[in-house]
């Protein structure tokens, strides 16, 4: 064989590893570093308890209505929150869309996300109290006569929730909804379909896959609710949601163990709804929402 | 064959106008289109052509004047109650439904039974030569297959009119001159009334019965592809018809449908196609072709080589005149860049229009 | 199109736009009533304050310590833009030029950061570095912060490099640069508005990330938005206009940085980072 031997180093940049792959290495390295392995440690510590065999932390959860509640507790917030902003972000990301100007909207829209979770319910602590602008509107225009209770309750939470997660929900939706062609709405009005038949039979199938990504984003943000739990709910009651369990586990009773296993569960349930959603997704058509070939 | 074209006089177009803002990108036009026509509108990016085409579908509200239909005034409907089938330029098929469904849709909109739509998307998935693909999604076809879809999704209802925004600009070359005749075909077939859009004069020339030349939202021309090929009413109709060579000049003389005009030393004869005077400037316009290097001794319009190029049968010289306007001609052989060429056209050939900076 | 003009869609419109407006109306009625609270002398079952005073700024200040909070803000969020960028751009960089075996697998390694909620990866996060000793300190913060972060920036900055002509490097590489000159020369200045664009994101997701610094600051290396909270959360320890001074100051720092980011990316880019 007279073959000239290629180095190995070509053979390797042949298939995409040079010098600047190795780039990427840093980077990897850390998420490894700080996202997988604590997540495996995780896993580990929750299977080596304070006391008990293996499974004992899993066990104390699920036998304890305090600890196993908070799963139905943070779902009955979560999955309304999301269906909720869901069902309003859809039509009113429809209208917005035709808008030529929409910069000043998602502006404004932005805001709540920016500022966070704990900013929103300082300010709802305010506003929605007895002697907030809410309420006296409320009984100004007579729709009340005493005013409703907001704040500490159920209530509370759910509506720092739709504030912060509506936005994040639009503007999700409108970015999907934008970027189906056009054309394909104008092909559907030429051939007869009025408003309500382009959104039933073009519009909407192609926005569902968008919609259901939104949904699980949506979902998971909703569930791990938790500096809107403590401030706006009944922390120790009606709005004692999981991340409040994990939380105390940790830094009020220092079992690491049993923290870390509260967290696996919280993983575990978000990935089942979001597993669930994706795989109905998986049902629906996917390719690309334009209309022509490229 | 069952598909046919819904039955109708004309489509008038009165004084229709859109502005975007201080922009008129349709000025008060006007055209009256026969059942069975074929139009092509004809001009540049920018000329109106799309826009045009997108008020008569309803895709955009007019800002002035009307579009009737017979007596029906049909510019305030909305473009689902107007009926008419359109092909996009990008095809603008569903990406999520299958050729047959993308087919029906209209006829599903308009309420048709299913075993109706079924026996009418069969036979117009025949007639545009899709058999057999029809259960494909629109992502699994070629560029060629989708345009098919396109044009059956818009003539499967039955429309008075059919509108086409250029079509065949995603094709490549040997597709588009296939497609080309396919549209004609189906466009006899049915009998349907067509308006065509298109920047590639060619296209239009070989396509349509009428062409409608815009230019900054103005009609410009109107007329059969025979007329503008040869008779082109204005300076920037001729040029986008092919007369490349525009020379500028002083009109010596005019005679009947002849007219003279100095050009430097040479003087050059035409046709009148724009009223000009005696003292005038003017402008005389020459097909390439047409343009030939003049027997020694012959005067004509004198020009530097600058190259000349080999097109198999024949060769294409370029020249620049002394004031630096460039001619291109058709040359026998190749001539040396430098040299001095005199040239001229038969004066049938040659094409007079008022105005210039002579 | 033309204009729908039935009376159906006429109301179906109204009723969008009546929803949007309606929130819109309580999220600056929300954000007002704390600016106005934080002014007030005294304000207790009434529609506006008694009188209007600037002391309770003062008063936070203090409180607050609100000096050294803002410095330590600063610190850290100065420290993970710095970070993210150094990791996260050549990381970038490398997934846009190359495909190597395994790529997928790295991308879903970044995606992953960003799906899971952080109070969910924060808290076995915040165990490893209370174990490395690690938490409580500014430098655990800054690590537990750059999680999110690198890949944020990893997955802003991909389709940016990836849009720009992979010829123009090699244009430079012909007329004679070298790595370090096609660095400086060529890639920054056209990587820039993307990298700008990317670390403002940074910047402002990280001065309201709550979640992670909680979980992993010490009473030295607390920020802003964490500061913040145990105020919140300690009602009735100090007055309720100090504490909203203090939401005001934090709503600033926030809105500041915001709307510097908001001249360099479209709003819908703050949310939209783990569209795919």
């Amino acid at each position: 064989m007279s073959a000239v031997e290629i180095p190995l180093k070509q053979r390797l940049a042949a298939r995409g590893l040079d010098g600047l792959t190795m780039l990427v290495l840093p980077a990897v390295f850390f998420v490894l570093a700080l996202f997988i392995y604590p997540f495996l440690y995780g896993l580990f510590l929750s299977f080596t308890p304070k006391e008990g065999g293996t499974f004992a932390n899993y066990a104390k959860f699920f036998s304890d209505s305090f600890l196993y509640g908070t799963i139905a507790t943070t779902l009955w917030l979560a999955l309304p929150v999301t269906i909720a902003t869901l069902v309003l972000a859809v039509p009113i990301a429809f209208r917005v869309r035709l808008l030529k100007r929409q910069r000043l909207l998602t502006t404004l829209l932005v805001i709540p996300i920016t500022l966070g979770t704990v900013l929103v319910a300082e300010g709802l602590l305010n506003y929605l109290g007895p002697q907030g602008w809410f309420n006296r509107t409320l009984m100004t225009f007579g729709l009340i006569s005493t005013p409703i209770k907001l704040l500490h309750n159920y209530w509370g939470v759910m509506l720092s929730l739709v504030i912060t997660g509506f936005p994040f929900t639009f503007l999700l939706t409108l970015s999907y909804l934008t970027g189906i062609d056009p054309a394909l709405e104008q092909a559907g009005a030429t051939l007869g379909a009025g408003p309500w038949e382009r959104f039933k039979h073009i519009l909407f199938p192609l926005l569902l896959p968008g919609l259901a990504i939104t949904f699980c984003l949506s979902f998971v943000q909703a569930f791990s609710v938790f500096p809107s739990a403590v401030l706006l709910g009944a922390p120790a009651g009606p709005t004692r949601v999981i991340s409040i369990a994990a939380y105390q586990a940790a830094f009020e009773e220092y079992d690491y163990s049993m923290a870390s296993a509260i967290a696996m569960i919280m993983g575990m349930v978000q990935l089942a709804i979001v597993v669930a959603v994706l795989a109905a997704r998986g049902l629906l058509y996917r390719g690309p929402a334009g209309g022509g070939k490229g | 064959m069952t598909i046919h074209a819904a039955n109708f006089r004309e489509l008038r177009l009165d004084k229709l106008s859109r502005d975007f803002g201080a922009f008129n990108a349709l000025k008060e036009v006007s055209l009256t289109i026969t059942k069975g026509e074929f139009i092509a509108l004809l001009g540049p990016s920018g000329c109106g052509k799309s826009t045009t085409l997108n008020l008569i579908a309803g895709l955009l509200p007019a800002t002035g004047g009307g579009i009737w239909l017979d007596d029906k005034r049909i510019d305030q409907l909305r473009p689902e109650e107007r009926g008419f089938g359109m092909v996009f330029q990008n095809y603008a098929l569903f990406p999520h439904m299958t050729v047959n469904k993308n087919i029906g849709f209209g006829l599903k909109m308009r309420g048709v039974g299913k075993s109706e739509i079924d026996r009418r998307v069969a036979e117009a998935a025949a007639l545009v030569h899709l058999q057999g693909q029809t259960e494909k999604l629109p992502g699994q076809l070629s560029g060629g297959q989708q345009q098919r879809v396109a044009i059956a999704r818009a003539i499967v209802v039955e429309p008075p009119l059919v509108l086409m925004d250029e079509p065949l600009s995603n094709l490549d070359a040997k597709l588009r001159l296939e497609m080309r005749a396919e549209i004609r075909r189906i466009h006899n077939t049915l009998g349907a009334t067509t308006i065509y859009v298109t920047h590639d004069q060619e296209e239009a020339l070989s396509l349509a019965d009428r062409i409608v030349v815009l230019r900054e939202g103005v009609v410009r021309q109107v007329g059969t592809p025979e007329d503008l090929f040869s008779r082109p009413d204005h300076l920037d109709v001729a040029e986008f018809m092919g007369f490349r060579n525009t020379v500028a000049g002083k009109v010596t003389a005019v005679n009947g449908g002849t007219a003279q005009i100095a050009v430097g030393t040479a003087t050059v004869t035409g046709r009148v196609r724009e009223n000009v005077a005696v003292g005038q400037s003017g402008w005389v316009a020459i097909r390439p072709e047409d343009l030939h290097p003049n027997a020694t001794g012959q005067s004509g319009l004198t020009a530097k080589v600058v190259s000349t190029e080999f097109r198999g049968r024949e060769f294409v010289g370029f020249a620049k005149m002394e004031d630096g306007t460039s001619l291109s001609f058709l040359a026998e052989e190749k001539l040396q860049p430098g040299a001095t060429v005199t040239l001229g056209a038969d004066p049938d050939r040659v094409l007079v229009f008022a105005g210039g900076k002579a | 199109m033309v204009e729908d003009k039935r009376l159906s869609t006429k109301l179906w419109a109204f009723a969008n736009w009546f929803l949007i407006g309606f929130f819109l109306l309580n999220l600056l009625a929300m954000i007002a009533a704390v600016v106005t609270s934080s002014f007030a002398t005294r304000w207790l079952g009434t529609w506006l304050p008694a009188g209007w005073t600037t002391r309770w700024y003062s008063a936070a200040w203090a409180e607050f310590q609100l000096h050294d909070v803002l410095f330590v803000t600063f610190q850290i969020v100065f420290l993970v833009v710095l970070f993210s960028g150094l990791i996260g751009v050549p990381a970038a960089y490398a997934l846009a030029r190359r495909d190597f075996p395994g790529k997928k697998l790295v991308m879903l390694l970044f995606l992953l950061p960003l799906l899971v909620p952080p109070i969910t990866f924060g808290i076995p996060l915040a165990t490893v570095l209370y174990r490395l000793n690690l938490a409580g300190s500014m430098s655990g913060v800054v690590l537990a912060n750059l999680v999110p972060t690198v890949p944020f920036v990893i997955l802003v900055m991909i389709p940016f490099i990836e849009q720009i002509d992979t010829k123009i490097e090699a244009a430079a590489r012909v007329f004679g640069a070298n790595t370090f000159k096609l660095f400086i020369h060529v890639l920054l200045p056209l990587l820039m508005p993307g990298i700008l664009a990317a670390l403002l994101l940074v910047l402002v997701r990280t001065i309201a990330m709550f979640e992670l610094t909680f979980l992993t600051a010490g009473p030295t290396s607390q920020t802003l938005v964490v500061a913040l909270y145990y105020a919140v959360f300690a009602a009735g320890v100090r007055a309720v206009q100090s504490i909203d001074a203090m939401a005001v100051v934090y709503m600033v720092t926030t809105l500041i940085w915001l709307v510097i980011a908001l001249r360099f990316v479209n709003p819908t880019q703050i949310v939209a980072r783990a569209k795919r």
